[in-house]
C-alpha cells in the first residue's frame, strides 16, 4: 500500500511538472499580452509607459524563458506574482480556494447522499413508478443548464418568496451561523442538483447489476434482512464503478463551478481561473490549474485507495 | 443499521465548511443608514495608480480624494485645494528647462484641515512623494496622466508645492489623487526591483490601513473578493457623510445582479458600466417603474466603427461616407434604446464644451448611399450585391466582440441595412482579448469593427487620431489608432490642444478637428451612450456626473430619508 502510495504520489508531480509546462506554453500561445487589457481601458497610456510596462512584467522576455524563470522560483517554494492583484499567487488563491472547498464539499457530499438514496430506491424496483419518477429528475437535473438552473432559484426563493438572499456569502453586520447556511443553500442546491442526476444513474444502474448477483441470492437466502442485504451486501459492492466517477467529477467540480459563483456572488478558483486566463495573468491561471489538476489527481487516487477498503480482493 | 459511510462523513465536513471568521462589522444604526450598492465587477488591486479600472475609480471615490475633480456641471474644481491654479497669476508661470525649451510652474495650495484616516496630515510632501513614484519608470504605474509630466516639486510649505512640468500644458490646473508619504514613503524606499513598489504597497498588502484613506469614507472591511464596507473616515473635515455605512458588493452576472436588485439584497446599481446592462435597466425601468428612480444620464462612451484604411475599398471617402449614409442610427436608437442614446458626428459628445456643431450630419438616406456607390463604379449584381468593372464583390468583414449581445444586435442591423444598398459584410466576431489583443493591435482585420471608447472630459485625441499612434513594430504596436488614419493638420492640432495656453485657440483647434473627421470619417460615429442609474427612492443627494469623475467623489452628500 505504502509503496502504491509514494508511486502514484511520484506520477502526480511528474504530470504536474507537464501541465505546468503545458498550460504555460498554451496561455502564451493566446492572442495578446497582459497589457492589451490595460491599454484597452486606457486610451491614455503611452507607448512609453506600455513599453516600460512590459520591461517590469517580463514581457519583453521569450515564453520559454519566462517559464524557466518561473519554474526555478517554483522550486523554491516560490509561485510566483499575481499581476493584476500585485500579490503573491497564494495570497489570493486562498481566499478562493476556501470558497470553492465549502462549495464543492458541500454540494458533493449532499448529492451523493441524495444519489445513493435515490438510485437505491430506483434500482429496488426497476420499471416501477417510482424508478420512472426519479429517473425523469435525473435527466432533469443533467439536462438543465446551471445558469437557468440558478436564476430560477434566485427568482422564486429571493425575489418571489423571500425566503433566502439572493447572493453573497452573509449579510454584513451578521455572520451568524444560521445567516451563513441561508446564504449557502442556493448555491449548493444548485450545484448539487446538477451532479446529482448523474449521480443517481450510475448508482441505479451499478445497483441493478449487483442485486442480481450470486453473493446477494446467497446473502437472501441466509436470511438477512433487505434493508440489511441492499445496504451492507449490495452497496458496497456497487460504489466501486460509481467511485471512478465521482472521483472524476470532483475535478471538474472544483474548477468548473463558474456559473455557480458568479452567479451567487461567491467568487471561488472557478472564477479565479477563468479571470486570469481573460486577464493574461500567467502566473494565477497557471497555478490555479494545477491546483485543479492536483485535486483531480489526488481524488483519483482517493478513489483507489477506496476500492481496496470497499473491496479487500482488489490488490494495490 | 449504520447509515452509509457518506452519511457519516458529511456532518463533520459540513460543520467545517460552514465555519467562517467573525463579522467586524456591527449593524447599522436606522433603516437608511446603510446603503448596499451591486456593481458588476470588481477591481483586483487598489493602488490608485496601477491598472486603471473603472470599477475602482468608482470604489475609491468614497475613500480617496483626488486634489481637482470635475463636478456634475464638468466643471474643474478643487476638492483638496483651496484654489485653482490659474493663468496670468502668480501659480502658473512659464519657464525655460534646461534645454531650452519651455516648461511650467504650477503652485497648488491644499486646503489646512486635510487629513488622512489615521489623523496625520495630508501635505505638500504627499503631493511630492506621489509625484517621485509617479514619474519612476521602475514604480509599474501605468496612470500617469497627471505625474508623467511633472519633472521636479519645491515644497513650499506644508500646503504649498510648486510643481515644474516638462512641457506645456493645458491641463495645468488637473492633479490627480496623492499617496500617503508617511506610509507608502518607507515601502517604496525598500522596494528595489522593477514593479517591486507595487507589490509591497499597503494598497495592496493591507488596503483597509486607515492612513491610506483621505475621504468622508474609510474601507473597514474587503472580504470575499466581492464586497467593500465602507464607513464614516472620523478624521474627514468636509461636510460629515450622513450614511454610516455604504457596503458595496460585485455580482458578476448582470442577470443575477438584476435578481439580487429586485430581491432587495442591494439598494441600487450605478452606471457608469458598473452596473446593468443599458438593455435590462431600460426592460427594469418599463416593468418597474415606480420601483426606483431611474436616471438616465449621458456618457462618454463612444460607439463608433473602424474602418481598416489600408484596404483600397475603405481609403475612398466616398465608400465611408456611402456605409453611413445607409445607417438608420435614429432607428436604432428610438426602437433599441428607448431614444435615449445620443447620435454622434464625432468622437467629441455634444456635453463637451469643446463640441462642435459646425459639421458634416449624415442623416439616413439609402439613396444618396447608392448613388455615392454608382459615382465610384459599384453597380448590383444579380444576387443584390455590389460589383465593379473588375468583377470585384462589395463584400466587407464586419468584427464586433463575440458575446457582447447589444453589439451583436447592432451588427445584424447594419449589415441588413448595408445590404440594402448592395453592400455585403460578413461577420467574423471574436473574443475581446483576440479582437483587442491582436487584430486590432496588429492591424490585421480588413474590414470594419464596432467598439466604443471612453473619454476624459478632456484630453486630447492623440491616442486615437495621432499619426504617431498607429500600431506598428516600431512602436511596439502600442498605439490605439487602429483605423491608420493619418492626416497633418489633425496631428498639428493636437499639439495646439495639449499645450496651447489660449483657450480660444484651443476651441479653433477642436472645431477643426471634428470638422475634417466629419469629412474624413476614418471612422463611423454612431452614437453616445446613456448610462442608466437605478437607485431607490430614500436615497437622495446622489447627482450622477455622466463622466469619469463619479458622483461618489460628493458621497458625503447622500443621505436616506
Amino acid at each position: 500500500m505504502r509503496r502504491f502510495i509514494l508511486r502514484r504520489l511520484g506520477q502526480t508531480l511528474l504530470v504536474l511538472l507537464v501541465m505546468s509546462f503545458v498550460i504555460y506554453g498554451l496561455i502564451g500561445l493566446m492572442p495578446g499580452d497582459p497589457l492589451d487589457v490595460m491599454i484597452a481601458s486606457n486610451p491614455g497610456a503611452s507607448p512609453e509607459v506600455v513599453a516600460r510596462l512590459r520591461v517590469i512584467y517580463g514581457l519583453d522576455q521569450p515564453l520559454m524563458l519566462r517559464y524557466a524563470h518561473w519554474l526555478l522560483a517554483a522550486l523554491q517554494g516560490d509561485l510566483g506574482f499575481s499581476r493584476t492583484h500585485s500579490q503573491p499567487v497564494l495570497v489570493v488563491l486562498a481566499p478562493a480556494l476556501w470558497t470553492t472547498c465549502k462549495l464543492m464539499l458541500i454540494s458533493f457530499v449532499v448529492s451523493v447522499i441524495l444519489a445513493l438514496g435515490l438510485g437505491i430506491v430506483s434500482a429496488l424496483r426497476p420499471g416501477g413508478w417510482l424508478d420512472s419518477l426519479i429517473s425523469l429528475a435525473a435527466f432533469a437535473g443533467i439536462s438543465v443548464p446551471v445558469f437557468w438552473l440558478a436564476l430560477m432559484m434566485i427568482l422564486v426563493f429571493a425575489v418571489e418568496l423571500h425566503w433566502l438572499p439572493a447572493s453573497g456569502r452573509e449579510t454584513v453586520g451578521d455572520g451568524s451561523l444560521l445567516d451563513v447556511v441561508r446564504h449557502l443553500i442556493m448555491p449548493v442546491a444548485t450545484l448539487a442538483l446538477a451532479n446529482t442526476g448523474g449521480f443517481t444513474r450510475f448508482v441505479r444502474a451499478s445497483m441493478i447489476e449487483t442485486l442480481r448477483m450470486d453473493h446477494i441470492r446467497t446473502a437472501r437466502a441466509k436470511g438477512n434482512g433487505e434493508g440489511r442485504v441492499v445496504l451492507i451486501h449490495a452497496l458496497r459492492n456497487a460504489m466501486i464503478p460509481v467511485l471512478t466517477v465521482m472521483a472524476l467529477s470532483f475535478g471538474t467540480l472544483f474548477s468548473g463551478a463558474l456559473l455557480t459563483e458568479t452567479m451567487f456572488a461567491q467568487p471561488g478558483m472557478g472564477k479565479m481561473i477563468y479571470d486570469a486566463i481573460l486577464s493574461n495573468d500567467f502566473n494565477l491561471a497557471l497555478v490555479g490549474l494545477l491546483f485543479a489538476t492536483l485535486i483531480t489527481l489526488l481524488s483519483n487516487l482517493a478513489a483507489d485507495l477506496a476500492y481496496a477498503w470497499l473491496d479487500p480482493r482488489i490488490k494495490l | 443499521m449504520r447509515p452509509p459511510f457518506a452519511v457519516r462523513l458529511a456532518a463533520p465536513i459540513m460543520a467545517l465548511c460552514l465555519w467562517s471568521g467573525p463579522s467586524h462589522a456591527g449593524p447599522p444604526s436606522g433603516p437608511h443608514d446603510q446603503l448596499t450598492i451591486g456593481l458588476s465587477s470588481f477591481p483586483s488591486q487598489f493602488h490608485p495608480d496601477s491598472d486603471p479600472e473603472a470599477v475602482k475609480s468608482y470604489l475609491e471615490g468614497f475613500a480617496l480624494r483626488p486634489v481637482t475633480a470635475f463636478d456634475v456641471g464638468w466643471h474643474n474644481t478643487c476638492l483638496m485645494c483651496t484654489t485653482l491654479p490659474v493663468l496670468d497669476t502668480d501659480d502658473v508661470r512659464i519657464e525655460e528647462r534646461p534645454p531650452g525649451l519651455p516648461g511650467m510652474a504650477i503652485t497648488w495650495h491644499l486646503r489646512p484641515d486635510l487629513k488622512w484616516g489615521d489623523g496625520a496630515p495630508v501635505t505638500a510632501r504627499d503631493i511630492a512623494f506621489t509625484a517621485m513614484v509617479g514619474r519612476d519608470p521602475k514604480s509599474g504605474f501605468a496612470n500617469t496622466r497627471s505625474w508623467g509630466k511633472v519633472e521636479s516639486v519645491e515644497v513650499i510649505d506644508d500646503q504649498t508645492a510648486v510643481l515644474h512640468l516638462d512641457e506645456v500644458s493645458s491641463t495645468y490646473d488637473q492633479l490627480d489623487t496623492l499617496l500617503p508619504e508617511h506610509l507608502e514613503g518607507q515601502i517604496y524606499a525598500k522596494a528595489g526591483g522593477p514593479g517591486e513598489y507595487l507589490r509591497q504597497s499597503l494598497y495592496n498588502t493591507a488596503p483597509t490601513t486607515p492612513g491610506l484613506w483621505n475621504g468622508p469614507y474609510l474601507p473597514i472591511q474587503i472580504r470575499d473578493g466581492n464586497t467593500v464596507v465602507l464607513e464614516p473616515n472620523p478624521y474627514w473635515a468636509g461636510e460629515p457623510p450622513h450614511l454610516k455605512r455604504i457596503v458595496l458588493r460585485a455580482v458578476e452576472n448582470t442577470a443575477a445582479l438584476l435578481a439580487t436588485l429586485q430581491a432587495g439584497d442591494v439598494d441600487m446599481t450605478p452606471g457608469e458600466g458598473m452596473g446593468l446592462s443599458v438593455d435590462q435597466a431600460l426592460t427594469l425601468a418599463r416593468t418597474q417603474p415606480n420601483r426606483f428612480d431611474y436616471v438616465f444620464k449621458p456618457a462618454l462612451t463612444y460607439d463608433h466603427i473602424d474602418l481598416q484604411l489600408d484596404n483600397p475599398i475603405l481609403s475612398d471617402v466616398r465608400m465611408r461616407r456611402a456605409l453611413l449614409l445607409a445607417i438608420d442610427r435614429k432607428a436604432m436608437v428610438d426602437r433599441m434604446f428607448d431614444g435615449k442614446f445620443v447620435i454622434a458626428d464625432s468622437w467629441v459628445s455634444p456635453l463637451k464644451p469643446e463640441h462642435s456643431d459646425q459639421v458634416a450630419h449624415y442623416a439616413f438616406d439609402p439613396q444618396a448611399s447608392r448613388a455615392l456607390l454608382a459615382e465610384m463604379g459599384w453597380k448590383p449584381g444579380s444576387d443584390g450585391i455590389c460589383v465593379n468593372e473588375e468583377g470585384q464583390r462589395l463584400s466587407i468583414p464586419f468584427a464586433v466582440t463575440a458575446g457582447n449581445k447589444m453589439r451583436e444586435l447592432l451588427q445584424q442591423v447594419i449589415q441588413s441595412e448595408w445590404k440594402q444598398v448592395c453592400v455585403e459584410s460578413v461577420i467574423h466576431n471574436e473574443l475581446p482579448r483576440a479582437l483587442f489583443g491582436e487584430t486590432l493591435k496588429q492591424r490585421s482585420f480588413q474590414g470594419a469593427v464596432l467598439y466604443s471608447w471612453l473619454f476624459n472630459v478632456t484630453g486630447s485625441p492623440r491616442q486615437i487620431m495621432g499619426s504617431d499612434q498607429i500600431p506598428s513594430e516600431e512602436n511596439n504596436y502600442s498605439g490605439t489608432n487602429y483605423a491608420g488614419w493619418r492626416n497633418d493638420t489633425i496631428d498639428q492640432d493636437i499639439k495646439v490642444v495639449e499645450t496651447e495656453l489660449d483657450a480660444q485657440l484651443r476651441q479653433t483647434a477642436w472645431d477643426e478637428m471634428q470638422h475634417i473627421y466629419a469629412e474624413e470619417l476614418p471612422a463611423l460615429p454612431l452614437f453616445f451612450r446613456v448610462e442608466v442609474h437605478a437607485i431607490p427612492k430614500w436615497l437622495h443627494g446622489l447627482v450622477p456626473t455622466g463622466h469619469n469623475d463619479y458622483a461618489v467623489l460628493w458621497s458625503e452628500q447622500w443621505r436616506g430619508e
